[in-house]
């Protein structure tokens, strides 16, 4: 069937009955099945028929939809379901993020924005490579949700809506599948390497030849499994970048691996000596390994940016005026009114109608003060409800959270990021020319000098120049430096933090809870009546701590709990306080107005004043305020050492962040921004040259952390900061950091070291090869001592 | 000589099989999906979370002012 076209759409061959065809440009073409005629008749009918002729790359083949499977995506156009992933960004437009399956490169991605953004009413497609996301905006009048995701799966993709637990449980289908597959090729590595061992020694001491050829033949039997199963990664990546036209490193990994393997398996027949099966299960184990760590740092953080989206409560109290009922979130509809509980998640964004009280937007602004609500104020979806019950009117749900967009933001500045990856594939395309054109031409110069040796000899090469120290010199520095600072509490999550922050040349601060602990912290207690400090602190933390209220730890902290009172009836007075009667007489404690006192005393910026009273005088005043970190004046001078120039960018009011800034000795400091004024102002840092590092903690840090060259969030700080951030100090010790910019340094040097000797190796290595100096176990043995050494002096980093 | 490896082998063959089908099990039953979660349940000493809390409520009502 060589000689017939081969399927115009796939280019795959077509079967001998073949009877599909498709009129493109007023010709019958060729189809192989009925999904590729599908397919082909979708783009045509779609006025896309230009694509064949503009095309480079061949699609996937095409898979038929059937009609269940459009009746099911109809359920998709039902407002009630929209509401959980659709976002209105106009009157009538719409956005959504689908989850596409089947992207499996960069042309997937380029097919699938192009044929639907030729769809009447589509305004924009944006397709997400890393995160297999498409954000897409459409006009509702002109096309509906379900229309899309039929077109999609036309082309011979799947889209979901995206919802955090369908993409988790893919995710963990392709995670259990990578882990059989490791698990094969370190079973089979072990033991092969073993009989390799045997198989050395039986060369060297002697061994009968039927004793050889039996572990011969073992080796095979366990080497099978793996050139099956477990490289079957690396043969679709190469056949992927074969079919893309670009050269990968994958693309010689494969070569090496089949001709060692086929080199391998000849002469396992032909009862020779030469066997590589240590080689080739050494080699697919190693790949495997950095291949399943990377993934899963990344997959890392888009765990947590989803998992940020779970956070939102699924039930929730529906005030009418026949009572109250349970309503899941989704059925939820703006002007809707709720209950909520102390203790209790505002599900939606929401203004209060009655009740009032200090709400916990932690979450959201990295700000650890309770923010106190009456009725007509505006909560955020994702807040806590901490001391009173209100009722509140929904105005925004799901998608139209303020907690959602930030994710959104986050979600933008991931797509941003420069690839470093991309630059190392190029260059590595470049080492893979000159490595398969040399190879060629010494099989070439060989067969003509002496055919008996050519296979050996180009075994020889292939194996000797196997990248294997090259793709290393990078990963070895990466993981040595990684483990060790892992060791002292710095977690590197992504594979070029390293690399940029040895370039790092400007660092910015979030206040709250990085450079400061975050919490309130008791400073000072001033007794205005006969009390003491003491006594005054002891009917203060009883109070707070019988009434469960969020401000009770910085007093906790000060009173041993042995001491603690009995409260009787003790409850939170909505937004201003607590009462409760200890022993016999009623106090309170919160604002001033809450005993019926008035306080017209200045407080420090940042500090906040909570008023100890009985029922006729003010007992006493406590001061309570963020503290800066021990150590943060510690990492400002030695990163002022290093010659770092240093800023500091805060949501909170610009007094207090140049109070702190003026402490710690940095004189850029810029308060009273929002996430986006945080992202804009490190952009103009980076417009002017400067390679910023970010230290942040907050989800409003979020945008910014991702934006930044390399940065750095706070073990304590939310989820969605450490998923957007580079490296993750779990330790909390902030001296750290400096730690490890200077140990990226010292890695760096490393690295370059690896590479300069991996070079020089191959230099040597490959000529004596071609010349046929080099028999191939020596080569084998060259290419893994010359990796053992990449490694050795990765080791030295300490 | 040969025998004897040949039994020896096929014995390694078997444990093998079973290590593999142990692995394979652990994977499928998500042994393996959390790899950081249960390193660092070890260090937590939530053994009797009870004990502190009914000591403090003890010691609250015995010593009132």
């Amino acid at each position: 069937m060589t000689e017939a076209a081969p399927c115009f759409h796939c280019g795959l061959p077509l079967p001998p009955d073949a009877a599909f065809t498709v009129r493109i440009a007023q010709q019958l073409q060729p189809m192989c099945c009925r999904g590729c005629q599908a397919v082909a008749q979708a783009i045509v009918d779609n006025g896309l028929a230009a694509y064949y002729k503009n095309r480079t790359v061949l699609p996937a083949r095409g898979q038929e939809v059937l009609p269940a499977e459009l009746d099911q995506l109809r359920l998709y156009d039902h407002p009630k379901i929209q509401q959980s992933f659709v976002l209105d960004t106009g009157e009538h437009t719409k956005q959504a993020v689908l989850i596409l399956e089947g992207i499996t490169c960069a042309a997937c991605v380029w097919l699938n924005e192009r044929h639907l953004l030729q769809l009447p009413g589509v305004r924009l497609v944006n397709v997400n490579y890393a995160s297999h996301r498409a954000r897409i905006s459409w006009d509702e009048r002109e096309i509906a949700l379900s229309k899309i995701l039929a077109e999609i799966q036309r082309l011979g993709y799947h889209a979901h809506p995206y919802n955090a637990q369908s993409a988790a449980a893919s995710r963990e289908r392709r995670r259990k599948k990578d882990l059989r597959r490791l698990a094969i090729a370190g079973i089979a590595a072990a033991q092969v390497m073993m009989l390799a061992v045997a198989l050395y020694a039986g060369n060297w001491y002697g061994m009968e030849a039927s004793t050889a050829q039996l572990l011969r033949w073992l080796s095979l039997a366990l080497t099978l499994p793996v050139m099956l199963f477990a490289a079957q990664p690396f043969y679709s990546a190469a056949w992927l970048a074969l079919k893309t036209r670009r050269l990968t490193m994958d693309v010689p990994v494969v070569i090496a691996l089949v001709a060692a393997f086929v080199g391998s398996v000849a002469n396992t027949v032909l009862s020779q000596s030469h066997v590589y099966y240590d080689a080739i299960n050494m080699f697919v184990l190693f790949l495997l390994g950095t291949r399943l760590l990377e993934q899963g740092a990344r997959e890392r953080s888009m765990e947590a940016a989803e998992n940020l989206l779970k956070l939102a409560p699924a039930m929730a109290t529906r005030v009418t005026e026949s009572g109250q009922q349970l309503v899941p979130v989704l059925e939820l509809i703006a002007g809707d009114r709720l209950l909520v509980k102390p203790g209790e998640t505002f599900p939606a964004d929401a203004d209060v109608e009655s009740g009032a009280g200090g709400v916990d937007e932690a979450l959201l602004t990295g700000e650890s003060r309770l923010v106190v609500k009456q009725p007509g104020d505006q909560v955020i979806a994702g807040s806590i409800n901490s001391d009173s019950p209100m009722t509140v009117r929904v105005t925004g749900i799901g998608e139209n959270t303020v907690l959602a967009g930030i994710v959104r933001l986050l979600d933008q500045a991931l797509a941003e990021k420069p690839r470093l990856a991309q630059l190392v594939d190029r260059i590595a395309a470049q080492f893979t020319w000159v490595l398969l054109a040399l190879t060629l031409l010494t099989g070439v110069a060989w067969w003509w000098v002496d055919p008996s040796r050519a296979f050996d000899i180009v075994l020889s090469v292939l194996v000797v120049t196997c990248p294997c120290a090259l793709s290393l010199a990078a990963p070895a520095a990466l993981a040595a430096a990684g483990s060790h600072l892992l060791a002292r509490g710095v977690l590197v999550t992504r594979g070029h933090a390293l690399e940029t922050l040895a370039r790092v040349d400007h660092v910015v601060f979030d206040k709250t809870g990085t450079l400061t602990y975050g919490k309130p912290v008791l400073q000072a207690t001033y007794p205005l009546a006969e009390w003491d400090a003491q006594q005054c602190l002891r009917v203060a933390a009883s109070l707070e701590q019988a009434s469960e209220h969020p401000l009770a730890a910085p007093f906790l902290a000060q009173i041993a709990a042995e001491t603690l009172m009995p409260v009787i009836d003790p409850h939170n007075e909505a937004g201003r306080g607590v009462s409760g009667i200890i022993a016999g007489q009623r106090y309170f404690i919160g604002r001033a107005e809450l005993a019926g006192h008035t306080a017209a005393d200045q407080v420090a910026a940042g500090a906040s004043q909570v008023w100890l009273a009985d029922e006729t005088r003010l007992l006493a005043k406590f001061i309570l305020a963020d503290a800066l970190r021990s150590d943060a004046k510690l990492l400002v001078d030695a990163l002022k050492a290093q010659g770092l120039r240093l800023s500091i960018f805060s949501g909170d009011d610009s007094a207090t962040v140049r109070h702190i800034g003026a402490e710690l000795g940095i004189a850029d400091c810029r308060g009273e921004l929002k996430p986006a004024g945080k992202l804009a102002a490190l952009r103009e840092l980076q417009a002017a040259g400067a390679v910023v590092m970010m230290l942040g903690d907050g989800v409003n840090d979020a945008p910014v952390l991702a934006a930044a060259q390399v940065s750095l969030a706070m073990g304590a700080g939310t989820q969605v900061a450490r998923a957007s951030s580079d490296i993750v100090l779990l330790s909390e010790r902030l001296i750290e950091v400096a730690h490890a910019l200077e140990l990226s340094r010292r890695g760096m040097s490393v690295m370059r070291q690896n590479f300069a000797w991996a070079i020089a190796y191959n230099l040597i290595a490959v000529p004596l090869a071609a010349l046929g100096w080099v028999s191939p176990w020596l080569a084998a043995l060259g290419m893994s001592a010359s990796s053992l050494i990449v490694v050795a002096n990765a080791l030295r980093l300490k | 000589m040969n025998s004897i490896l040949i039994f020896l082998l096929g014995l390694t063959f078997l444990f093998l099989i079973l290590i593999g089908a142990g692995i394979f099990w652990a994977i499928k039953n998500g042994q393996f999906e959390d790899m950081e979660g249960p390193a660092q349940r070890i260090l937590m000493d939530d053994d009797d979370p009870l004990l502190p809390d009914r000591d403090r409520a003890a010691d609250t009502l015995n010593k009132a002012p």
